[in-house]
């Protein structure tokens, strides 16, 4: 037989050869100047900063933009200047006067002016993006954006608040993203149809921050050069490269090669796994993000306040943090997150327990449970936490169907008022429990006319007057002492007297090389910071 | 393929209208062609687009975010004209993209195009050599197992087969991970480049291998060829193992035919018994097999791009669909599509090219 199996062995090996992988060693280790890390970044929509408002870009941009008013990566818990030198506050608290600091510069090379400030949020408000809310609460529009925001014969920045509010909550929303102050020649110079460089700012950057962007491959990585004209001077490290590795599992394995200095997005199991590993250390970063339970209280039962306490004795609390949460998750039960102004170290008043939970069903009328479903989002932690509540309230006699969904179904759902009850999250806008009180707690309209589908209380069909009425109060008060104080009882009213039960708050782990000193990650998702990297 | 078919059959009205002049055959496969393809971009936009439309998700809201005010969503809801009944969007898009504008991604904040133009090339270059992969080990491969149908060699292409056809990508990528870039250290980790080569070569085709072949850059080219080893081993071995069970499935039945028991008692030589004679009658058969392989690896394999960082067309368009960014979903699917009918063709040529009856 001519066709032999030798000669057929012989062609498959040289075929083996011929197409023989290239063998090139793996890099041991990341260049002195440079940060890589990587995470999850699919969620980047745009980097202007009067839009943006995604994890991802919060961070880019608080690194790339200097804001008006800052919390500074040396002490996260203290407002500052950022490009305002000072600030004067009127004696009715209606006009903040900012002085800018000199001698600033953009990466451009322009210099950073009163105009640029003024421009950049009159900006926000003419683009009338989602984040501009954080500023027309303040009775600012686009309408009267030349009005309320003005500069000053000595060329300083003036801001008149129209509506009542305290200056400090002011002085913190203008530490937000929409804060950022960009450089309006260069973004000008860019414009379009009058479109005040909203398309070419999307993927271009027009900062004075410690970075400025470089690239934005979208799903692949973003660059970013160190300013070494920064006013706290030249960051440490020459460049910051974050590279999309959605796989944490794949993000692990470069970490674990030296290819990468920080894995940002690992599961916590990727963690446990690398807990002890030499030259890797684990940081805990506690987070301002909340998972909290909300009823929507059109449901028969679910509008029952009875209902709404058995509901908060009947979460396995501790079950769940120490277990499948472990590490990544505590306890935590009311509306503003500790760790920031105006939060309360009150310990868990609520725990499991099933007896008083049945107590209270049977006193609304509702012994032997109910039927009901729990909208939840369809990744993980989300279905783990939504089978424990699923088993818990099973016990009590409560029947509820678990619809996990991705975000694009869920969200619309829950701004209709269409689900039951519903798993989410929630993380401040700005470090002020106003940011969180506005939503979880002010409902000033619940007909279903007035529409106002990003607050959360409206979303559950829930106002309570006498919450509404301490919300505007601690909102407008301007003694701060007086104002945290408001705010401590509005939580702990809210606590126990809203649809929502707050379980956890969030605590991000990030794994690095031991060798990586000074990256901060704050309680905000726009407050990250790289400029006091080391390696 | 039911189209390509219908207008196979009209295409052999018209060309065999019996005149027998060339600019007529000329001129009807041009138009065959292009009465194929714009049936096919038809049928795609349409259906995208409606599947766009009616699926739970809300465009608007990937667009301002779930904490937007009432008249921030409105606004966007109005501009982006869904507004009007679900016809006239489509065929508003419909004149969009015939104008040559795929629109602007919403996750990305590009022209659409400029973003397929990207990303397509990542996909293009992986499941072309995957393809060759699986096609230069699957054939012979199958060939062998048939013609030692039951021994030894046989027992291993079916395993082989097996394993690659139900090891779970995601496993297996990992695994390789694991192996060859922690364990070995043979290969790098994720991602098409290390990021300091990134930018070094200019784009022209958005090949890695191509452009830095072009820019005379070898130390690029041989980094970029080391990433595509460990992906492109595991689409391959998917294609491998379906190529190598339709080969020895094709070739069994054509060793059975009395044919080749005539060509073995003339006295050919078995070489030439398996390999022209019965291998030519399943080249057909293989074309198409092959030519589906690559079409389906051309859709990008979501979970390779996922494990291995790849910034392909797999990935883009599911992150588009999650995040109902449907100028995205559609411009993906339309070269997707684009794909599929080319590589029909492409097929057809091949069949007339190998098989005499075909033409």
């Amino acid at each position: 037989m001519a066709f032999t199996w030798k000669q057929a062995t012989r062609a498959l090996f040289a075929g083996t050869i011929l197409s023989a992988p290239v063998v090139l060693p793996a890099m041991a280790e990341t260049p002195a100047d440079t940060l890589i890390m990587a995470m999850r970044m699919d969620d980047i929509i745009t980097m202007d900063p009067a839009e943006a408002f995604e994890l991802t870009t919060g961070e880019i941009n608080a690194n790339v933009y200097d804001r008006i008013m800052m919390y500074e990566p040396e002490d996260l818990t203290t407002l500052t200047g950022g490009v305002a030198e000072s600030w004067e506050i009127s004696d009715d608290g209606k006009i903040i006067t900012f002085t800018i600091r000199e001698g600033l510069t953009f990466h451009s090379g322009n210099p950073v002016r009163a105009e640029d400030v003024a421009w950049s949020l009159q900006r926000v408000l003419q683009l009338d993006k989602t984040p501009a809310f954080i500023i027309t609460q303040f009775g600012w529009s686009a309408d009267n954006a030349d009005e309320v925001i003005q500069l000053t014969d000595d060329g300083r920045v003036q801001v008149t608040v129209v509506e009542d509010f305290s200056p400090g909550l002011v002085l913190n929303a203008l530490s937000a993203g929409i804060g950022s102050v960009v450089d309006r020649e260069l973004v000008l110079e860019h414009e379009v149809d009058g479109d005040l460089g909203y398309e070419w700012l999307a993927t271009n950057s027009a900062g004075s921050g410690a970075f400025s962007l470089t690239q934005w491959n979208a799903n692949e990585s973003v660059i970013m050069e160190a300013n070494p004209d920064y006013r706290h001077g030249a960051p440490a490290i020459d460049r910051v490269i974050i590279r999309h590795v959605p796989e944490p599992a794949a993000q692990r394995l470069l970490l674990e090669q030296g290819d990468i200095d920080i894995a940002r997005t690992l599961t916590s199991d990727q963690i446990a796994g690398l807990e002890g590993t030499e030259g890797i250390v684990i940081d805990d970063h506690p987070k301002a993000t909340l998972y909290y339970l909300a009823a929507n209280a059109n449901h028969e039962a679910l509008g029952n306040p009875l209902v709404w306490e058995a509901l908060r004795y009947l979460v396995d609390y501790d079950g769940m943090a120490d277990t499948f949460l472990r590490g990544q998750f505590t306890v935590h039960q009311t509306f503003w997150p500790t760790g920031l102004w105006g939060s309360i170290d009150d310990e868990p008043v609520y725990q499991m327990d099933l007896e008083r939970a049945q107590e209270l069903l049977a006193e609304a009328g509702y012994p032997d449970g109910f039927s009901m479903t729990i909208d939840s989002l369809n990744t993980s932690p989300y279905l783990e936490i939504a089978q424990s509540v699923q088993q818990t309230l099973g016990q009590a006699g409560i029947e509820a169907e678990i619809i996990p969904q991705d975000g694009s179904a869920l969200w619309p759902k829950y701004r209709a008022r269409r689900h039951e009850l519903i798993l989410a999250r929630w993380s401040p806008d700005y470090v002020d429990p106003h940011s969180n009180a506005d939503s979880f707690a002010h409902n000033p309209d619940n007909s279903e006319e007035a529409q106002l589908t990003g607050v959360l209380a409206w979303r559950n069909a829930w106002a309570n007057d006498e919450i509404n009425a301490l919300a505007v109060a601690a909102r407008n008060e301007i003694d701060l002492g007086v104002r945290a104080d408001l705010y401590a009882d509005l939580q702990r009213m809210h606590r126990d007297d809203s649809p929502f039960i707050v379980m956890f708050q969030q605590n991000e782990q990030i794994a690095r090389q031991e060798n990586v000193e000074g990256f901060v990650s704050g309680p905000l998702f726009d407050l990250v910071f790289y400029r006091n990297v080391t390696k | 393929m039911a189209v390509s078919d219908a207008t196979d059959g009209a295409a052999a009205k018209l060309g065999g209208s019996g005149r027998g002049s060339t600019l007529l055959r000329i001129l009807g496969s041009i138009g065959r062609i292009l009465l194929t393809l714009a049936l096919t971009f038809l049928g795609l936009t349409a259906i995208t687009f409606v599947i766009g439309r009616v699926m739970p998700v809300d465009p608007v809201l990937a667009i301002v975010g779930d904490r937007a005010p009432a008249h921030v969503y409105e606004e966007v809801y109005l501009q982006l004209g869904l507004d009007k009944p679900i016809i006239v969007q489509y065929f508003n898009y419909l004149g969009e993209i015939l104008s040559g504008d795929l629109g602007d991604s919403i996750t990305t904040s590009r022209p659409v195009m400029e973003d397929l133009l990207r990303f397509f090339p990542a996909t293009l270059e992986l499941a072309t050599l995957a393809t060759l992969l699986g096609t230069l080990f699957g054939i012979p491969m199958g060939v062998l197992a048939a013609v030692y149908q039951g021994r030894m060699i046989d027992h291993v292409v079916r395993v082989v087969g097996l394993i690659g056809y139900s090891v779970p990508v995601f496993w297996l990528g990992m695994v390789g991970l694991l192996v060859f870039y922690a364990k070995l250290q043979w290969l790098p980790g994720p991602g098409r480049l290390e990021f300091y080569y990134d930018g070094l070569v200019p784009t022209v085709t958005g090949l890695l291998l191509v452009d830095a072949a072009i820019a005379d850059n070898w130390t690029v080219f041989w980094n970029a060829a080391s990433h595509l080893v460990l992906p492109v081993s595991i689409l391959g071995a998917y294609a491998l193992a379906y190529i190598a069970r339709m080969t020895r499935s094709f070739m069994l039945d054509q060793l059975r035919q009395e044919y080749v028991l005539t060509a073995r008692v003339k006295g050919l030589s078995e070489r030439t018994v398996i390999w022209r004679h019965a291998f030519g009658n399943v080249l057909v058969q293989l074309i198409t097999i092959i030519g589906l392989t690559y079409a389906s690896l051309l859709e990008g394999s979501v979970l390779t791009e996922t494990v291995f960082a790849w910034p392909g067309i797999g990935q883009y368009i599911t992150n588009s669909l999650f995040n109902s960014d449907m100028n995205a979903v559609i411009g993906g699917t339309i070269v997707v599509g684009t794909c599929f009918v080319g590589i029909n063709m492409l097929s057809d040529a091949l069949y007339r090219l190998v098989d005499p009856r075909a033409r």
